[in-house]
Parts: C-alpha cells; structure tokens; sequence
C-alpha cells in the first residue's frame, strides 16, 4: 500500500501525519508539494494534512482548493484512489466539492482543542473497517471551524445513506456540529474528510492508539 | 518624486524619541555634528530601555550564566543547552507587555511570532511553547476584552503556526489594571553542531533580506514599549505589529531549508527596532560596517521614508549574510515558499552602519558605538523594606475549612486554565507528553527513543512585592521545583524580568533584590540563566505592577516511561508529604482570599533543602517509586491534595495527626521546597525508611481511595464538588452573564 501525504504552504500537521502513516504501514508516504499537477503513479490513499493552508485568511481551504494540484487528487479519487481529509485536509475537500456539506466556524467562536469520544456509525467503509459499529474511540480535536453544516436534503441523504462515518459520541460535540457530525465520505466511499486528528492518538506517548484502526484500515495493515 | 528625508532637530523631537538631553549630548560627542532625522531614529532605536538594558545590565552581568551543559548563554536570540546524543534545547523568553494593552490580539500574537522567531533564527526547529500572562482584577472593566484578546492571539499565531503550547501562567491582581503582562516562552530543538549565530563574518559579502515585507507597522514599537502608560495610550495603537502566522511558518521552513544548505554566515531576526537593531547587532559582533541601500528593500506601502523603514517592526523578517556562491540555491528556497529574498547591502571594512535611500546618504553612524556605547546607568536604589513576622497564631482559622478550600480551588487565581489552554493547540507534531494542567509540559525528544524535556513558568509577584530577594529566590526555586515533579533534571532558565519604572530609586530596589535572589538560587541548583529579557517602566499613572520576574525553565528526561504525572494515584496507594510541616501563612492566598488580608513576609526558600528534597524525590520517580507526584505552592498542601485528587478522579483519606502546628497552617501553609507524593503502600515503607536515611523531612498523611477528600474531621468535601468548582470559575467569567461572574466572585 502505498500513501501520499500533499503538502500545501500553511499546513502543520503534515509532519504528525506522515509519522502515523510510517509507524502504521511500516514505510514513509511520499510527499506532493503544491506546485505539483500529478500524483506519483501507484499511491492508493492521498493524504491531505491539517493546517492553515495559506493562513486560512479567507474561508478554510478555499485557496487550497482551487490550487493545481485539487484537479490531480480528483482525477485519482475519481479513479477509485482513497483520499483522506483531516481538519484543513477535510475542510479544503468540501471547498474542493468532493464532500458534501460545509465547516463554519465553531458555535464558541473560539479554537479549541481538546480530548473527545467519536461514535463509529459506519465501520463498513474502507477508512473504519477495523472499528465495530457503535464503538467508542478517544480522539483529539483541535480546530477553529469544524461546525459541520448541510440543509436538510443534503443531510437526509447522507444519513440515509451512511455516509456519516464519525459522530461525536453524546455530550462531547466541540464545535455545534449539526446531527453531531465529525467524519463524512462520499457516496462512492473512497474520499472522507473527518475534523478530530486520530494521527496524534496512535501510540503509547500520546497515552492511548484509539487513531490506529483508521490508518490500519486505509492502509490494509489489520492486524489479524 | 524624492521623499524627504529631513526633518529639523528641535528638543522636542529629541525629547519625542526617549532620548534625555544628556544621552543627546552623548550622541553629538559620539558622531561630531547634528544627527540626521534618520539617525535620531536610530540612535533611539538602539539606545531605548528595551533594546539597550542600560539599566538593568550592570545587574543582569551578575546573573550565573555558565555550566557545563550551556552551549551558549545570553547575547544570542536564544540560549542553547546540551541535552546529550548531539542535541540541544534551544530557548528563550520574551514580554509583550506594553503592545498587548494596546492592541491584545496583535500584541500576543506578535509576541508569540517574536520568540518563536528568536528560537528558529538560531536553527531550531520550534517544539514547545509556553505564556505567562498577568491581568487587572476580574472586575477590571478591561479585564475580560484583555484575556479574551491575548488568549486568542497567543492561540491565533501559535496554532497556526505549528507549535504546542504546554505551558503558562494566567493570574489577576489589581496591579496589572493598567499594565498587563504577556511573557511568550519558546525552545526548538537543534543539533549541536548545526546551530546559527549573528556574527557576520567576511568583507564585501552580501547582507539579504528575508521574509515578509516592510510596512509602517510598528515604527517606534521599542521606544513606545520603554515608556510609562497615560491617558494618552489609545493614541500609540499604531505602534503595535499585525502578525502573519502564515508567513511565519513559510519563514520557518525556508530558513531550516536554507540552512541545511551552507549559504548562511549569520542571520538575525528583525524584532524591536527591526532593520536597524538586526543589522546593527550583525556588523558590531562581527567587527564589521554594513551598508544598506533601502532602495532594494520589499515595501508593502508607497513613499516609505528611510526613518520608516528603519523603525518598521513589521513582523515575519530575518536579516542574513550570505555566502555569495550560494545565491541562487537560498533565492529559490525562499521563492519556493513565497517569501521575499532582496539583497540590501553588504558588510564593509570601515566600521559604519551607512543607509542609502534615493541617492542620499541618510545615515553614517558608528556601528560598534551604537550598540556597545549605549548609556548605562547605575540607577538608585533602596533596600526594600521587610514586612514584619506574622505566626500563624495570629491568623484566624476559618469558620469551615471545607467552605476555605472550595473557595481557594474556585477563585481567580487557583481555579482551572482550562479555559485558556483548550484555544491553544496543545498536541500538535505529536509529541505532548503532559499538557498544561499538570506541574510541568512535557513533550519528547523527536528521534529519540526515551528523551524528553520539561517546562515550565513560575514567579510568585506577591513574594516579590513583601521581599524581593526571597521573592527572586521563590521563583526559581519554584520552576525548579515544577520540573523535578515531572522526574526531569532541571538544566536551565530564561528569565523575563517585569518591573516599574527604574527611575524610582524602590523600584529599582525591588529589581536589584529580585535579581540578587535570582542569582542565589540559580547558583544554589545549578539552574544558569541562559537567555532573558527585561520590561521596564510597566506603570500606568505612577502606579507599578506587582514585580514580576518570571523564570521559565528547560529540564530534561532521560525516559519518558518512568515521567511522574499529578494525576496517577490509584486507589489504596498512600499519600506521603516530602518536606517539613505547613507553618508559613505570610502573603498566602489563604490569608489574601479567605480573610481576605495582605500581609506578612514571602516564605523563604532554604535552598540547601529545596536541592535536597527535590533530589530525592527525582531519584525516586526515576526509580519508579510513585503513581502520582505535585509540588506544594499556592494554597499549600490543602490545595495540591485537592488538584491531585480532582486530577485522578479519586478520593483521599488524610489525617494531619502525625503533623505539628495549627491545623490552617498545616493545610494552607506555603512553606517551600515541597511535595505531595502517592505510591503503594509497600512502596511507601520503603520510601519513607529511605527518606528517614537521607534526612528528608516526611509525613504519611492517608490512602488514596472513595469519592470524596476527607481531612481528619476538618472537611469532606466529593471530588464531584471540588471539580465543578475549580473549573467553572473561569468559563463563568469569561463566558457566563455579568450576573453569573458576580455570582461567582
């Protein structure tokens, strides 16, 4: 299984990101700058780190967004490749269109940053398979916009079609996430944008490897 | 058309600049002629209170600043300490008091971006963050928009940035009113021998410019930041920098690029005083003129003047001499992450700092006498007077020591942070081993299996009011203290030294003290100062902070496994004071809180036991010997058993019946050199017989266990209690209704 991780001017959890992607699948992601209009051939999950690409001045991920190197992820993503969004990585997906809904900024109007509990809703697609439905994991959050929006259509139709992967587990919502949404995929299940950080909650320094399941299922490295 | 570079030198605008007639007097004998405009600028760039130290230097000279792990100590950006394998800490801290008043959000972000700035200029790679943040009283009217701005920009430039903040201070008092105090602290990690200085080396090399581009922001920062507060302070916004996280992490990652690559001779980042002290400080450590042409220099605003340009702090900017064989591979680095490259100038033979603009010549000064000619003052002082002994039989025991403690976990100053550190990001590259919360950050060594490094940030101001010798003492043997908790081996400290206005023969007293005791501790732990800053004249219509000499220090774990947590105990473990029974009710927050008094002298810090405890119980958390471990400090034992066990979710069982002394001064005490310590109760035997051989002072005080803190029959009082209590003070003030603040008070 080969990984890549994009890194974009402004984005900080790249180096978290590409250290759970090696301790998991056992080899380093390749990395894909900016100015890049290709990904290297034979990656199967595209990684798109948290951050503040480009500062994030103007709405999260819109300039990301429209940088050259989107067209090269959708074209792989329409292919059938795994994408991965986490925080800005998922933000800059919904700018980009490849997920429905939006992230507005949170209900406190402050960051925050913290330890919540993520209901698993979907353990069936290809980023949560090593999880069981209604599992409970430790995950941190850090974000300024996470508030996940989508009016009502949109909403009945990705519930009604399980594309809602993660829930923030009862009591422990962060940002004012409509239906207490945390992670969502496609309809094709090969693109999922998700705001809490499961990269920096796979090993004992970080008191606990709850984040492991989502890497070892997109990475095809189960344990047994 | 040209812009004028002239202006009249009339002793009001000498006056306007800082610059009292005799240290104009000192300038004409220094250059034989009137200045120009620009050079007055300059002049009062470089010789301000905040860039020159010309009255705190004859003081900070008797700071120990030496040991054998200390790579390299004040003078830098940043201290630099060998951390073992190749490896050094790279640290510093730094005040962004006067702009955070002015502007909060900009202030502290801008404060946040300059330290970080200090750490990175040097080849580190930013790992930790910490802030100490002083405000007016929660009634304040400005108390509320002021945390609520500073808390935000420290999280705004930090987080987007990339660096987790794992430490801090927050605490109010009445004497920060009118001037609060943001004290930004950053390390970064480096290899030894791949760490950057300011010393140009080499003639006729090019001098290039980095980063963001100049603009009006921030002219006179320096000098606006060396200055008493009046009514008059709305009007010195201007004088406050606009932050670019953004721009700052690009820099970042472009400098560590670019030195990777060998193009970098010496680089400076251009703080207070911007172009001028960065280019100033290069040529004069390296024995050398600089010639900059402003011409070449990336402008964000039209007709910039040479006096802007050289005052601008706008933010984001490095100033480099670079190998000129190397131009080409740095240039592309830095349009690569979109950043301005621009070689300005060049060094030179001659020992002059020439400005060119337009074909003008605008200033010709002497480049060694602008920094090290710089007045400096022996400033009166006064011994500070000692407030007189107060026993704790004649302080009144509360009417219910439940009632007491409650209040103490849910005031102002010993409630939750919670409310400030979830808006900074405390886990970011992964490697948070404890977050703020506990007695000290703690975040790994990144590449190494077991390292890890500790932090934290102390100073206790009403200490340093009652006595500032013992007060200084206080303060560090406090950070200290913090980091042994942790079971990391303290090696060194920054100091970031917040006081009125030196001209006052107390005030200095006060800081001359503070920095006597200073020195005594750091030479009694072998604690060094590496790195510092000084905020001076932090007074708003003559009246004064409380002074503050914050100390901030770095420690070091060999193995992370076996770091000690506040929060582990578990139920049946034993509960073991390590030190001498609560006796000091002077200056407490008992006394201030409770009975609401302020009197009485600051404990003292015997520093020979202070080492002694704190060296066993660091070599018994490195042996393993403890689930839970917490220093002793505001509030005293009553208050640290109370953190500890709302930290772990646990109950506890104490009797003081083994301990001498009135019960309130048993409980809420602050006594120094002190720790809570919980382990197994075969554990414990072993402990204390091994306490008893080393001549450590030691009560067994209970068992861990149930759900609720019980102290003999003084109070019971259910973990469930304490915790909504000690956390909803601050999220209530901030967040609740005037009413629910109120309420709270």
């Amino acid at each position: 299984m080969k990984s890549a991780v994009v890194q974009l001017p402004g984005l900080n959890r790249d180096r978290d990101m590409i250290a759970a992607l090696t301790k998991i699948g056992g080899k380093p992601p390749v990395t894909v700058w900016q100015t890049e209009t290709e990904i290297p051939a034979g990656v199967d999950l595209i990684v798109i780190p948290g951050g503040f690409s480009y500062g994030d001045y103007l709405r999260c991920g819109a300039i990301a967004a429209r940088m050259p190197i989107m067209q090269a992820i959708k074209a792989r993503a329409e292919a059938g490749v795994k994408v991965l969004g986490v925080c800005n990585g998922f933000q800059i997906l919904l700018e980009a269109g490849m997920l429905p809904g939006a992230l507005m900024r949170n209900a406190s109007l402050k960051f925050v940053c913290k330890e919540i509990r993520l209901e698993v809703v979907n353990a069936e697609t290809a980023f949560s398979r090593a999880y069981a439905k209604g599992q409970i994991l430790r995950c941190p959050v850090a974000h300024h916009d996470g508030n996940y929006f989508a009016d009502a259509e949109t909403m009945a139709r990705i519930e009604g079609n399980g594309q809602v992967v993660f829930r923030y587990a009862e009591g422990t919502n962060p940002n004012g996430s409509m239906n207490d949404i945390a992670g969502v995929i496609n309809e094709k299940g090969n693109v999922l944008g998700m705001m809490p950080h499961p990269e920096n909650l796979i090993e004992a320094a970080h008191g606990g490897a709850d984040g492991r399941g989502l890497f070892a299922s997109a990475l095809d490295v189960i344990a047994a | 058309m040209t812009i004028s570079n002239s202006r009249p030198i009339t002793p009001e605008l000498i006056a306007a600049h800082g610059l009292k007639p005799d240290e104009y007097e000192r300038i004409l004998s220094l250059i034989g002629r009137e200045p120009t405009f620009t050079e007055l600028g300059i002049f009062s760039a470089m010789w301000n209170e905040h860039c020159s130290y010309k009255s705190s230097k004859k003081w900070l000279r008797t700071l120990p600043t030496k040991g054998p792990r200390v790579i390299q100590g004040p003078g830098e950006n940043a201290g630099v300490v060998d951390i073992d394998d190749g490896d050094c800490v790279v640290f510093k801290m730094e005040s962004h008091n006067h702009p955070s008043y002015i502007e909060p959000y900009q202030g502290a972000a801008t404060g946040v971006g300059g330290i970080l700035r200090d750490v990175f200029t040097m080849g580190a790679r930013p790992v930790a963050a910490m802030n100490a943040l002083r405000f007016g009283a929660p009634d304040h009217p400005k108390t509320r928009h002021l945390v609520s701005g500073v808390v935000a920009g420290v999280g705004g430039y930090g987080n987007s940035f990339g660096v987790p903040t794992v430490g801090g201070e927050v605490e109010f008092d009445p004497r920060y009113n009118g001037n609060i105090l943001v004290n930004a602290f950053a390390a970064g990690l480096a290899k030894s021998d791949a760490i950057f200085y300011s010393k140009a080396e080499g003639v006729g090399l090019p001098v290039v410019y980095l980063g963001a581009k100049t603009g009006r922001d921030g002219v006179g920062g320096a000098t606006m930041a060396s200055a008493e507060f009046d009514e008059s302070i709305e009007e010195k916004r201007p004088t406050v920098q606009v932050g670019d996280p953004f721009t700052e992490k690009c820099l970042l990652e472009a400098c560590l690029e670019l030195m990777q690559t060998g193009a970098v001779i010496a680089i400076q980042d251009m703080g207070a005083a911007g172009l001028t002290c960065s280019a100033v400080e290069m040529g004069a450590k390296g024995d050398l003129g600089i010639e900059l042409n402003l011409d070449l220099v990336p402008v964000r605003e039209d007709r910039m003047t040479a006096y802007e340009m050289m005052l601008s702090e706008s933010q984001e900017r490095m100033l480099m001499v670079l190998r000129p064989e190397k131009e080409q591979e740095a240039e592309a680095i830095f349009h690569k992450w979109g950043l301005d490259f621009a070689i300005v100038g060049k060094t030179t033979d001659d020992l002059r700092f020439r400005i060119l603009h337009q074909g003008e010549e605008v200033a010709n000064l002497p480049i060694k006498e602008l920094g090290d000619e710089a007045p400096e003052y022996d400033r009166p002082w006064r011994e500070p007077g000692k407030p007189a002994p107060l026993p704790a039989s004649l302080v009144a025991e509360p009417n219910d020591y439940g009632l007491a403690l409650l209040k103490l976990v849910g005031s102002p100053n010993q409630s939750s942070r919670r409310w400030v550190y979830e808006q900074y990001d405390t886990l970011i590259q992964g490697n948070s081993l404890q977050i703020p919360g506990g007695d000290a950050g703690v975040v790994r060594v990144e590449g190494h299996p077991t390292k890890a490094l500790a932090f934290s940030s102390d100073v206790t101001p009403r200490y340093v009011e009652a006595d500032p010798f013992e007060g200084g003492k206080q303060a560090v043997a406090e950070c200290w203290r913090n980091i042994t908790a942790t079971g990391a081996e303290p090696l060194a400290a920054t100091d970031n030294l917040n006081f009125g206005n030196p001209e006052k023969p107390d005030t200095m007293g006060q800081f001359v003290k503070a920095i006597q005791g200073i020195g005594e501790a750091c030479r009694a732990l072998d604690f060094p100062i590496v790195s510092g800053n000084v905020s001076l004249y932090n007074e708003t219509n003559g009246v004064a902070i409380l002074p503050t000499p914050t100390i901030a220090g770095v420690g070091l774990l060999p193995d992370w496994s076996k770091m000690a947590r506040i929060g582990g105990a578990a139920a049946g473990d034993q509960i073991v004071l390590i030190g001498s029974d609560g006796s000091h009710l002077g200056q407490s927050v008992y006394l201030r809180d409770v009975l609401g008094i302020v009197d009485g002298p600051a404990p003292e810090v015997d520093l020979v036991v202070e080492r002694r405890n704190g060296e066993f119980v660091r070599s018994a958390i490195r042996n393993g010997q403890f689930s839970a471990c917490h220093d002793i400090s505001s509030g005293g034992l009553a208050v640290a058993l109370a953190e500890m066990a709302m930290a772990s979710g646990k109950g506890m069982q104490i009797s003081l019946k083994d301990c001498n002394g009135p019960a309130h001064a048993l409980l809420f005490g602050e006594d120094q050199g002190r720790y809570v310590v919980a382990m197994p109760a075969d554990m414990a035997n072993f402990l204390c017989a091994n306490a008893e051989g080393a001549g450590v002072p030691f009560r067994r005080l209970g068992t861990v266990g149930g759900t609720e803190l019980v102290i003999d029959d003084l109070l019971r009082l259910p973990i469930e209690q304490l915790r909504d209590t000690h956390e909803s003070w601050f999220p209530e003030f901030m967040d609740g209704s005037s009413n629910a603040a109120a309420a709270a008070e």
